[in-house]
Protein backbone atom coordinates (compact mmCIF):
# COMPACT_ATOMS: atom_id res chain seq x y z
CA UNK A 1 0.00 0.00 0.00
CA UNK A 2 3.06 2.22 -0.13
CA UNK A 3 1.94 3.61 -3.30
CA UNK A 4 -1.31 5.14 -1.69
CA UNK A 5 0.55 6.66 1.11
CA UNK A 6 2.83 8.56 -1.12
CA UNK A 7 0.11 9.12 -3.51
CA UNK A 8 -1.11 12.77 -4.27
CA UNK A 9 1.65 16.07 -5.09
CA UNK A 10 4.62 14.77 -3.34
CA UNK A 11 4.45 11.35 -6.26
CA UNK A 12 6.50 13.79 -8.41
CA UNK A 13 9.20 11.74 -8.78
CA UNK A 14 10.17 9.68 -11.90
CA UNK A 15 11.00 6.40 -9.87
CA UNK A 16 8.21 4.40 -10.17
CA UNK A 17 6.40 3.32 -6.91
CA UNK A 18 8.64 0.05 -5.79
CA UNK A 19 6.17 -2.75 -6.84
CA UNK A 20 4.64 -4.88 -4.42
CA UNK A 21 5.36 -8.56 -4.30
CA UNK A 22 2.61 -10.03 -5.88
CA UNK A 23 0.10 -11.94 -4.08
CA UNK A 24 0.30 -15.85 -5.05
CA UNK A 25 -2.69 -16.57 -6.90
CA UNK A 26 -5.24 -19.20 -4.96
CA UNK A 27 -4.52 -22.54 -6.83
CA UNK A 28 -7.00 -25.01 -7.16
CA UNK A 29 -6.20 -25.79 -3.49
CA UNK A 30 -7.13 -22.75 -2.42
CA UNK A 31 -10.69 -22.71 -4.28
CA UNK A 32 -11.09 -26.24 -3.11
CA UNK A 33 -10.87 -24.94 0.50
CA UNK A 34 -12.77 -21.58 -0.56
CA UNK A 35 -15.85 -24.30 -1.70
CA UNK A 36 -14.90 -26.95 1.20
CA UNK A 37 -15.53 -24.13 3.82
CA UNK A 38 -18.88 -23.17 3.34
CA UNK A 39 -20.31 -26.50 2.87
CA UNK A 40 -19.14 -27.98 6.18
CA UNK A 41 -20.62 -24.78 7.49
CA UNK A 42 -23.80 -25.95 6.00
CA UNK A 43 -23.23 -29.80 6.84
CA UNK A 44 -22.70 -28.98 10.30
CA UNK A 45 -25.79 -27.26 10.41
CA UNK A 46 -27.66 -29.35 8.61
CA UNK A 47 -26.56 -32.39 11.75
CA UNK A 48 -26.86 -30.15 14.47
CA UNK A 49 -30.83 -29.52 13.50
CA UNK A 50 -31.57 -32.85 11.91
CA UNK A 51 -30.62 -34.65 15.03
CA UNK A 52 -32.10 -32.06 17.35
CA UNK A 53 -29.18 -31.47 18.98
CA UNK A 54 -29.15 -29.91 22.46
CA UNK A 55 -25.12 -29.27 23.40
CA UNK A 56 -26.04 -26.68 25.69
CA UNK A 57 -26.78 -24.14 22.77
CA UNK A 58 -30.77 -25.31 21.29
CA UNK A 59 -30.76 -26.53 17.78
CA UNK A 60 -33.59 -28.41 18.23
CA UNK A 61 -36.33 -25.48 17.42
CA UNK A 62 -34.29 -23.93 14.72
CA UNK A 63 -35.30 -25.25 11.07
CA UNK A 64 -33.09 -27.41 9.12
CA UNK A 65 -31.51 -26.59 5.92
CA UNK A 66 -34.21 -28.68 3.42
CA UNK A 67 -37.04 -27.03 5.43
CA UNK A 68 -35.56 -23.72 4.96
CA UNK A 69 -35.21 -24.56 1.10
CA UNK A 70 -38.25 -25.63 0.59
CA UNK A 71 -39.74 -22.57 2.33
CA UNK A 72 -38.11 -20.26 0.44
CA UNK A 73 -38.70 -21.97 -3.12
CA UNK A 74 -42.21 -21.49 -1.87
CA UNK A 75 -41.91 -18.25 -1.25
CA UNK A 76 -40.69 -17.39 -4.53
CA UNK A 77 -43.89 -18.23 -6.22
CA UNK A 78 -45.74 -15.53 -4.09
CA UNK A 79 -46.77 -12.31 -4.84
CA UNK A 80 -46.03 -11.24 -1.32
CA UNK A 81 -42.51 -12.16 -1.25
CA UNK A 82 -41.77 -9.46 -4.03
CA UNK A 83 -43.65 -6.95 -3.15
CA UNK A 84 -42.30 -6.74 0.69
CA UNK A 85 -38.57 -6.79 -1.32
CA UNK A 86 -39.77 -3.54 -3.39
CA UNK A 87 -41.26 -2.30 -0.60
CA UNK A 88 -37.98 -2.44 1.65
CA UNK A 89 -36.34 -1.31 -1.38
CA UNK A 90 -37.99 1.80 -1.72
CA UNK A 91 -37.60 2.27 1.67
CA UNK A 92 -34.01 2.31 1.73
CA UNK A 93 -33.68 3.93 -1.71
CA UNK A 94 -35.59 6.99 -0.46
CA UNK A 95 -34.10 7.47 2.61
CA UNK A 96 -30.40 6.62 1.69
CA UNK A 97 -30.90 8.98 -1.34
CA UNK A 98 -31.82 11.93 0.88
CA UNK A 99 -28.99 11.12 3.22
CA UNK A 100 -26.69 10.49 0.52
CA UNK A 101 -27.43 14.50 -0.89
CA UNK A 102 -28.31 15.88 2.38
CA UNK A 103 -24.95 14.26 4.18
CA UNK A 104 -22.42 15.30 1.17
CA UNK A 105 -24.45 19.31 0.96
CA UNK A 106 -24.03 19.60 4.50
CA UNK A 107 -20.75 17.73 4.92
CA UNK A 108 -18.75 20.10 2.27
CA UNK A 109 -20.65 22.90 3.90
CA UNK A 110 -18.94 22.75 6.88
CA UNK A 111 -15.95 21.76 5.67
CA UNK A 112 -15.70 24.60 3.73
CA UNK A 113 -17.19 28.05 5.59
CA UNK A 114 -16.34 28.51 8.72
CA UNK A 115 -19.75 30.13 9.89
CA UNK A 116 -21.57 27.43 8.55
CA UNK A 117 -19.78 25.04 11.01
CA UNK A 118 -20.60 27.40 14.04
CA UNK A 119 -23.85 27.12 13.21
CA UNK A 120 -24.66 23.26 12.09
CA UNK A 121 -21.64 21.71 14.41
CA UNK A 122 -23.42 21.92 17.44
CA UNK A 123 -26.96 20.63 16.55
CA UNK A 124 -25.77 17.88 14.71
CA UNK A 125 -23.36 17.02 17.54
CA UNK A 126 -26.29 16.88 19.95
CA UNK A 127 -28.38 14.57 17.37
CA UNK A 128 -25.52 12.05 16.60
CA UNK A 129 -24.74 10.37 19.13
CA UNK A 130 -28.63 9.21 19.35
CA UNK A 131 -28.83 6.11 17.50
CA UNK A 132 -31.49 6.80 14.88
CA UNK A 133 -33.77 3.81 15.87
CA UNK A 134 -34.06 4.74 19.22
CA UNK A 135 -35.76 8.05 16.78
CA UNK A 136 -39.31 6.44 16.21
CA UNK A 137 -41.21 8.02 18.92
CA UNK A 138 -40.36 10.71 17.78
CA UNK A 139 -40.61 9.86 14.14
CA UNK A 140 -44.30 8.62 14.78
CA UNK A 141 -45.34 11.34 16.32
CA UNK A 142 -43.82 13.63 13.57
CA UNK A 143 -44.97 12.00 10.70
CA UNK A 144 -48.76 11.34 9.06
CA UNK A 145 -47.96 7.71 8.14
CA UNK A 146 -45.54 5.09 9.41
CA UNK A 147 -44.28 4.96 5.74
CA UNK A 148 -42.62 8.60 6.37
CA UNK A 149 -41.66 7.44 9.87
CA UNK A 150 -39.33 4.32 8.54
CA UNK A 151 -37.63 6.60 5.82
CA UNK A 152 -36.92 9.33 8.02
CA UNK A 153 -35.23 6.71 10.15
CA UNK A 154 -33.18 5.05 7.85
CA UNK A 155 -32.45 8.56 5.94
CA UNK A 156 -31.14 9.41 9.82
CA UNK A 157 -29.05 6.71 10.11
CA UNK A 158 -27.05 6.97 6.67
CA UNK A 159 -27.11 10.96 7.22
CA UNK A 160 -24.27 11.05 10.11
CA UNK A 161 -21.59 8.65 8.22
CA UNK A 162 -22.20 10.40 4.96
CA UNK A 163 -21.82 13.71 6.21
CA UNK A 164 -18.93 12.70 8.60
CA UNK A 165 -16.98 11.73 6.05
CA UNK A 166 -17.66 13.93 3.57
CA UNK A 167 -16.21 17.03 5.72
CA UNK A 168 -13.35 14.98 6.74
CA UNK A 169 -12.04 14.60 3.25
CA UNK A 170 -13.20 18.17 2.65
CA UNK A 171 -10.79 19.06 5.23
CA UNK A 172 -8.11 16.66 4.39
CA UNK A 173 -8.02 18.08 0.78
CA UNK A 174 -4.47 19.31 -0.23
CA UNK A 175 -4.78 23.46 -0.88
CA UNK A 176 -2.19 22.63 -4.12
CA UNK A 177 -5.32 21.58 -6.05
CA UNK A 178 -7.39 25.13 -4.26
CA UNK A 179 -4.33 27.00 -5.33
CA UNK A 180 -3.67 25.59 -8.84
CA UNK A 181 -7.20 26.64 -9.99
CA UNK A 182 -7.08 29.95 -8.11
CA UNK A 183 -4.19 30.74 -10.19
CA UNK A 184 -5.46 30.00 -13.30
CA UNK A 185 -8.61 32.37 -12.26
CA UNK A 186 -10.93 30.02 -10.87
CA UNK A 187 -13.59 31.49 -8.28
CA UNK A 188 -14.95 29.49 -5.62
CA UNK A 189 -17.50 28.08 -7.17
CA UNK A 190 -14.89 26.59 -9.81
CA UNK A 191 -12.83 25.61 -6.55
CA UNK A 192 -15.87 23.53 -5.70
CA UNK A 193 -17.12 21.61 -8.60
CA UNK A 194 -13.11 21.07 -9.76
CA UNK A 195 -11.50 20.61 -6.77
CA UNK A 196 -13.77 19.72 -3.88
CA UNK A 197 -16.77 17.84 -5.43
CA UNK A 198 -14.37 15.15 -7.31
CA UNK A 199 -11.68 15.52 -4.56
CA UNK A 200 -13.17 14.34 -1.74
CA UNK A 201 -15.72 11.30 -3.60
CA UNK A 202 -13.14 8.56 -2.22
CA UNK A 203 -13.97 9.87 1.25
CA UNK A 204 -17.73 9.76 0.54
CA UNK A 205 -17.68 6.42 -0.81
CA UNK A 206 -16.69 5.07 1.98
CA UNK A 207 -19.38 7.18 4.16
CA UNK A 208 -22.12 6.27 1.45
CA UNK A 209 -20.77 2.49 1.98
CA UNK A 210 -21.03 2.53 6.08
CA UNK A 211 -24.22 4.77 5.69
CA UNK A 212 -25.68 1.78 3.41
CA UNK A 213 -24.93 -0.39 5.78
CA UNK A 214 -26.64 1.39 9.04
CA UNK A 215 -29.92 1.94 6.93
CA UNK A 216 -30.43 -1.64 5.91
CA UNK A 217 -29.65 -2.27 9.98
CA UNK A 218 -32.83 0.70 10.25
CA UNK A 219 -35.39 0.09 7.82
CA UNK A 220 -35.49 -3.47 9.05
CA UNK A 221 -35.60 -2.72 12.55
CA UNK A 222 -38.27 0.00 11.64
CA UNK A 223 -40.42 -2.28 9.65
CA UNK A 224 -40.25 -4.76 12.84
CA UNK A 225 -41.45 -2.16 15.04
CA UNK A 226 -44.12 -0.48 12.75
CA UNK A 227 -45.24 -0.59 9.11
CA UNK A 228 -47.23 -3.77 7.51
CA UNK A 229 -45.43 -4.40 4.23
CA UNK A 230 -41.51 -4.98 3.69
CA UNK A 231 -39.01 -7.74 4.84
CA UNK A 232 -38.18 -6.74 8.15
CA UNK A 233 -42.07 -6.86 9.02
CA UNK A 234 -42.15 -10.11 7.39
CA UNK A 235 -39.77 -11.65 9.22
CA UNK A 236 -40.54 -10.65 12.14
CA UNK A 237 -44.55 -11.86 11.70
CA UNK A 238 -43.19 -15.34 10.65
CA UNK A 239 -41.36 -15.19 13.93
CA UNK A 240 -44.42 -14.12 15.87
CA UNK A 241 -46.42 -17.12 13.87
CA UNK A 242 -43.96 -19.73 14.79
CA UNK A 243 -43.01 -20.21 11.48
CA UNK A 244 -39.15 -20.60 11.98
CA UNK A 245 -38.29 -21.75 8.25
CA UNK A 246 -40.08 -18.27 6.63
CA UNK A 247 -37.82 -15.61 9.86
CA UNK A 248 -34.83 -17.80 8.28
CA UNK A 249 -35.93 -17.04 4.88
CA UNK A 250 -36.36 -13.48 5.35
CA UNK A 251 -32.85 -13.07 7.10
CA UNK A 252 -31.25 -14.52 4.30
CA UNK A 253 -33.76 -12.07 1.79
CA UNK A 254 -32.35 -9.08 4.17
CA UNK A 255 -28.62 -10.56 4.00
CA UNK A 256 -28.62 -10.52 0.18
CA UNK A 257 -30.21 -7.25 0.16
CA UNK A 258 -27.69 -5.64 1.75
CA UNK A 259 -24.71 -7.41 0.27
CA UNK A 260 -26.12 -6.44 -3.42
CA UNK A 261 -27.23 -2.58 -2.37
CA UNK A 262 -23.03 -2.60 -1.04
CA UNK A 263 -21.68 -4.49 -4.29
CA UNK A 264 -23.58 -1.59 -6.29
CA UNK A 265 -21.97 1.29 -4.42
CA UNK A 266 -18.56 -0.49 -4.39
CA UNK A 267 -18.87 -0.92 -7.71
CA UNK A 268 -20.10 2.94 -8.22
CA UNK A 269 -17.62 4.05 -6.16
CA UNK A 270 -14.59 2.77 -7.97
CA UNK A 271 -15.63 3.53 -11.24
CA UNK A 272 -15.93 7.14 -9.96
CA UNK A 273 -12.33 7.13 -8.40
CA UNK A 274 -10.78 5.51 -11.24
CA UNK A 275 -7.84 8.32 -10.69
CA UNK A 276 -6.45 6.80 -7.57
CA UNK A 277 -3.07 5.36 -7.63
CA UNK A 278 -4.51 2.22 -6.13
CA UNK A 279 -6.99 1.89 -9.37
CA UNK A 280 -3.77 1.64 -11.42
CA UNK A 281 -2.60 -1.31 -8.99
CA UNK A 282 -6.14 -3.12 -9.36
CA UNK A 283 -6.28 -2.63 -13.39
CA UNK A 284 -2.52 -3.95 -13.81
CA UNK A 285 -3.82 -6.87 -11.59
CA UNK B 1 0.24 27.80 -32.40
CA UNK B 2 -1.27 31.34 -33.80
CA UNK B 3 -3.81 31.52 -30.83
CA UNK B 4 -1.99 30.37 -27.84
CA UNK B 5 1.01 32.78 -28.48
CA UNK B 6 -0.31 35.92 -29.13
CA UNK B 7 -0.31 37.02 -25.57
CA UNK B 8 -0.41 40.09 -24.42
CA UNK B 9 3.03 41.93 -23.25
CA UNK B 10 4.40 40.47 -19.91
CA UNK B 11 3.81 42.14 -16.95
CA UNK B 12 5.95 44.21 -14.78
CA UNK B 13 6.07 42.91 -11.45
CA UNK B 14 6.82 45.83 -8.20
CA UNK B 15 7.70 44.86 -4.57
CA UNK B 16 7.98 47.48 -2.24
CA UNK B 17 9.14 46.74 0.87
CA UNK B 18 7.44 43.58 1.62
CA UNK B 19 7.71 41.46 4.19
CA UNK B 20 6.30 37.83 4.01
CA UNK B 21 5.36 35.47 6.10
CA UNK B 22 3.48 32.70 7.74
CA UNK B 23 2.26 33.78 11.35
CA UNK B 24 4.82 35.57 12.92
CA UNK B 25 8.31 36.30 12.03
CA UNK B 26 8.67 37.03 8.47
CA UNK B 27 10.77 34.96 6.27
CA UNK B 28 11.34 37.73 3.81
CA UNK B 29 11.81 41.02 5.43
CA UNK B 30 11.70 44.51 3.56
CA UNK B 31 11.48 42.79 0.13
CA UNK B 32 12.47 45.64 -3.07
CA UNK B 33 12.41 44.09 -6.60
CA UNK B 34 11.68 45.35 -9.84
CA UNK B 35 10.84 42.40 -12.67
CA UNK B 36 11.07 43.55 -15.98
CA UNK B 37 8.32 42.70 -18.70
CA UNK B 38 8.95 39.25 -20.70
CA UNK B 39 12.09 38.83 -18.60
CA UNK B 40 13.11 35.40 -17.33
CA UNK B 41 14.06 36.01 -13.76
CA UNK B 42 15.58 33.10 -12.03
CA UNK B 43 15.95 33.35 -8.35
CA UNK B 44 17.83 30.96 -6.53
CA UNK B 45 18.16 30.24 -2.71
CA UNK B 46 18.88 27.64 -0.37
CA UNK B 47 16.12 25.88 0.89
CA UNK B 48 13.88 27.41 3.86
CA UNK B 49 14.97 30.31 2.54
CA UNK B 50 11.33 31.65 1.12
CA UNK B 51 11.84 31.43 -2.58
CA UNK B 52 8.58 29.78 -2.53
CA UNK B 53 6.89 31.97 -0.05
CA UNK B 54 8.05 34.96 -2.85
CA UNK B 55 6.41 33.23 -5.60
CA UNK B 56 2.91 32.53 -3.38
CA UNK B 57 2.89 36.21 -2.84
CA UNK B 58 3.63 37.23 -6.67
CA UNK B 59 0.44 35.08 -7.52
CA UNK B 60 -1.57 36.05 -4.85
CA UNK B 61 -1.67 33.18 -2.95
CA UNK B 62 -0.35 34.86 -0.09
CA UNK B 63 -0.83 38.64 0.95
CA UNK B 64 1.88 40.68 2.03
CA UNK B 65 2.30 41.07 5.82
CA UNK B 66 3.84 44.78 5.17
CA UNK B 67 4.39 46.30 1.83
CA UNK B 68 2.98 46.52 -1.72
CA UNK B 69 3.15 44.22 -4.45
CA UNK B 70 2.59 45.39 -7.92
CA UNK B 71 1.71 44.31 -11.13
CA UNK B 72 1.65 46.90 -13.98
CA UNK B 73 1.14 49.40 -11.23
CA UNK B 74 -1.91 47.94 -9.73
CA UNK B 75 -2.00 46.09 -6.58
CA UNK B 76 -1.90 42.18 -6.19
CA UNK B 77 -4.98 41.91 -4.20
CA UNK B 78 -5.80 38.02 -4.74
CA UNK B 79 -4.90 35.38 -7.88
CA UNK B 80 -5.36 36.61 -11.16
CA UNK B 81 -5.54 34.50 -14.76
CA UNK B 82 -2.85 37.12 -15.71
CA UNK B 83 -0.48 35.22 -13.18
CA UNK B 84 -0.21 31.61 -13.59
CA UNK B 85 1.42 29.42 -11.34
CA UNK B 86 3.29 26.28 -11.95
CA UNK B 87 3.94 24.55 -8.20
CA UNK B 88 6.59 21.91 -7.83
CA UNK B 89 4.61 19.12 -6.65
CA UNK B 90 2.19 18.73 -9.53
CA UNK B 91 -0.71 20.81 -9.33
CA UNK B 92 -2.60 18.55 -11.93
CA UNK B 93 -6.15 17.96 -10.73
CA UNK B 94 -5.83 13.63 -11.10
CA UNK B 95 -9.34 13.34 -11.71
CA UNK B 96 -9.02 15.07 -15.23
CA UNK B 97 -7.43 13.42 -18.42
CA UNK B 98 -4.33 15.63 -19.68
CA UNK B 99 -6.36 17.37 -22.24
CA UNK B 100 -9.20 18.48 -19.69
CA UNK B 101 -6.45 20.12 -17.47
CA UNK B 102 -4.98 22.19 -20.05
CA UNK B 103 -8.88 22.94 -21.14
CA UNK B 104 -9.16 23.77 -17.63
CA UNK B 105 -8.19 27.71 -17.53
CA UNK B 106 -9.76 27.83 -20.94
CA UNK B 107 -13.18 26.44 -19.20
CA UNK B 108 -13.13 29.29 -16.68
CA UNK B 109 -12.19 31.80 -19.16
CA UNK B 110 -15.84 30.50 -20.88
CA UNK B 111 -14.12 29.95 -23.94
CA UNK B 112 -16.24 27.63 -26.34
CA UNK B 113 -15.43 24.40 -26.48
CA UNK B 114 -14.27 23.63 -29.60
CA UNK B 115 -11.84 26.33 -29.53
CA UNK B 116 -10.20 25.24 -26.01
CA UNK B 117 -10.10 21.67 -27.25
CA UNK B 118 -8.41 22.67 -30.66
CA UNK B 119 -5.61 25.29 -28.31
CA UNK B 120 -5.16 22.70 -25.83
CA UNK B 121 -4.12 19.97 -27.91
CA UNK B 122 -1.94 22.73 -29.57
CA UNK B 123 -0.50 23.18 -26.26
CA UNK B 124 -0.07 19.63 -25.22
CA UNK B 125 1.87 18.77 -29.00
CA UNK B 126 4.15 22.14 -27.89
CA UNK B 127 5.22 20.10 -25.21
CA UNK B 128 5.64 17.47 -26.79
CA UNK B 129 2.66 15.03 -25.33
CA UNK B 130 0.85 14.86 -28.52
CA UNK B 131 -0.79 10.83 -28.05
CA UNK B 132 -1.32 11.35 -24.12
CA UNK B 133 -4.37 13.69 -24.11
CA UNK B 134 -6.67 11.47 -23.04
CA UNK B 135 -4.42 9.69 -20.16
CA UNK B 136 -4.46 11.02 -16.54
CA UNK B 137 -1.91 11.92 -14.69
CA UNK B 138 -0.67 9.28 -12.78
CA UNK B 139 -0.07 7.12 -16.33
CA UNK B 140 2.54 9.90 -16.89
CA UNK B 141 5.98 10.50 -15.32
CA UNK B 142 7.09 13.24 -13.15
CA UNK B 143 8.89 14.85 -15.86
CA UNK B 144 5.60 14.84 -18.31
CA UNK B 145 3.28 15.95 -15.50
CA UNK B 146 5.35 18.73 -15.17
CA UNK B 147 5.03 20.09 -19.10
CA UNK B 148 1.50 18.72 -18.65
CA UNK B 149 1.77 21.76 -16.04
CA UNK B 150 3.46 24.01 -17.97
CA UNK B 151 1.04 23.14 -21.17
CA UNK B 152 -1.96 24.20 -18.87
CA UNK B 153 -0.33 27.40 -17.08
CA UNK B 154 0.06 28.93 -21.03
CA UNK B 155 -2.78 27.81 -22.52
CA UNK B 156 -4.80 30.97 -21.39
CA UNK B 157 -1.87 32.99 -22.75
CA UNK B 158 -0.74 34.22 -18.92
CA UNK B 159 0.84 37.26 -19.13
CA UNK B 160 3.56 36.23 -16.10
CA UNK B 161 4.27 32.63 -15.44
CA UNK B 162 5.46 31.85 -11.96
CA UNK B 163 7.70 28.73 -11.58
CA UNK B 164 8.43 27.21 -8.41
CA UNK B 165 10.90 24.74 -8.98
CA UNK B 166 9.27 22.65 -11.28
CA UNK B 167 12.19 20.30 -11.70
CA UNK B 168 12.87 20.35 -8.29
CA UNK B 169 11.80 16.55 -7.45
CA UNK B 170 12.77 15.66 -10.99
CA UNK B 171 16.38 13.31 -11.63
CA UNK B 172 19.25 14.44 -12.85
CA UNK B 173 18.64 13.34 -16.01
CA UNK B 174 14.88 14.30 -16.89
CA UNK B 175 15.70 17.57 -15.59
CA UNK B 176 18.21 17.99 -18.39
CA UNK B 177 15.85 16.88 -21.16
CA UNK B 178 13.06 19.28 -19.73
CA UNK B 179 15.18 22.36 -19.66
CA UNK B 180 15.73 23.21 -23.36
CA UNK B 181 12.37 22.78 -24.08
CA UNK B 182 11.12 24.86 -21.54
CA UNK B 183 13.15 27.66 -22.80
CA UNK B 184 12.21 26.82 -26.53
CA UNK B 185 8.27 26.70 -25.55
CA UNK B 186 9.19 29.88 -23.31
CA UNK B 187 10.93 31.83 -26.52
CA UNK B 188 7.17 32.29 -28.13
CA UNK B 189 5.86 33.63 -24.75
CA UNK B 190 6.07 37.33 -24.06
CA UNK B 191 5.47 36.71 -20.38
CA UNK B 192 7.10 37.65 -17.90
CA UNK B 193 8.86 34.81 -16.28
CA UNK B 194 10.05 34.18 -12.64
CA UNK B 195 11.65 30.90 -11.81
CA UNK B 196 12.59 29.68 -8.45
CA UNK B 197 15.17 26.67 -8.36
CA UNK B 198 17.85 25.88 -5.57
CA UNK B 199 20.29 24.64 -8.42
CA UNK B 200 22.67 27.28 -9.69
CA UNK B 201 23.37 25.88 -13.05
CA UNK B 202 19.64 25.89 -13.75
CA UNK B 203 19.08 29.68 -12.71
CA UNK B 204 22.49 30.74 -14.87
CA UNK B 205 20.85 28.15 -18.12
CA UNK B 206 17.43 29.82 -17.85
CA UNK B 207 17.78 33.18 -16.63
CA UNK B 208 18.36 36.47 -18.35
CA UNK B 209 18.87 37.56 -15.01
CA UNK B 210 19.61 35.76 -11.61
CA UNK B 211 18.21 37.22 -8.06
CA UNK B 212 19.65 35.34 -4.93
CA UNK B 213 17.82 34.84 -1.77
CA UNK B 214 19.67 35.45 1.69
CA UNK B 215 19.68 36.25 5.06
CA UNK B 216 19.67 39.74 3.96
CA UNK B 217 16.91 39.82 1.76
CA UNK B 218 16.40 39.48 -2.25
CA UNK B 219 19.16 41.09 -4.45
CA UNK B 220 19.32 40.99 -8.22
CA UNK B 221 23.39 39.95 -9.50
CA UNK B 222 24.54 42.00 -12.28
CA UNK B 223 27.36 40.22 -13.36
CA UNK B 224 26.26 36.59 -12.18
CA UNK B 225 28.54 33.98 -12.49
CA UNK B 226 28.41 30.47 -10.84
CA UNK B 227 31.47 31.85 -8.33
CA UNK B 228 29.25 34.68 -7.52
CA UNK B 229 26.06 32.94 -6.76
CA UNK B 230 27.73 29.72 -4.86
CA UNK B 231 29.91 32.54 -2.49
CA UNK B 232 26.45 35.18 -2.06
CA UNK B 233 24.87 31.70 -1.22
Amino acid sequence: MSAVRTAGPRAALDVPAPAEPPRPRAGWRGWAIRIASPLVAAGLWQLLTVTDARIWLRFDRLPSLDEIAAEFAAQLGTRVYYLDLLQSLIRILTGFGIAAVAGVTVGVLIGRSRRAGDVLTPLLEAVRPIPAIALVPIAILLFPTDEQGIVFITCTAAFFPIMVSTRHAVRALPTLWEDAVRTLGGTRRHVLVNVVLPGVLPGVFGGLSIGMGVSWICVISAEMISGDFGVGYRTWQAYTLVDYPATVVGMITIGALGWLTSALIELVGRRATRWLPRAAKEGRA
Amino acid sequence: MTTATTAAAGLRLTLERVTLGYGRGGVLRDVDLEIEPGEILTVVGSSGSGKSTLLRALAGLLPPYRGRILADGAEVTGPSPDRAMIFQEDGLLPWRTVLRNVELPLAIRKVPRDERRRAAREWIARVGLAGSEDRLPRELSGGMRQRVQLARALAAAPRAVLMDEPFGALDAQTRAEQQPLLLDVLRDTSATVVFVTHDVDEALLLGHRIAVITSDGVRILAEATRERIVKEL
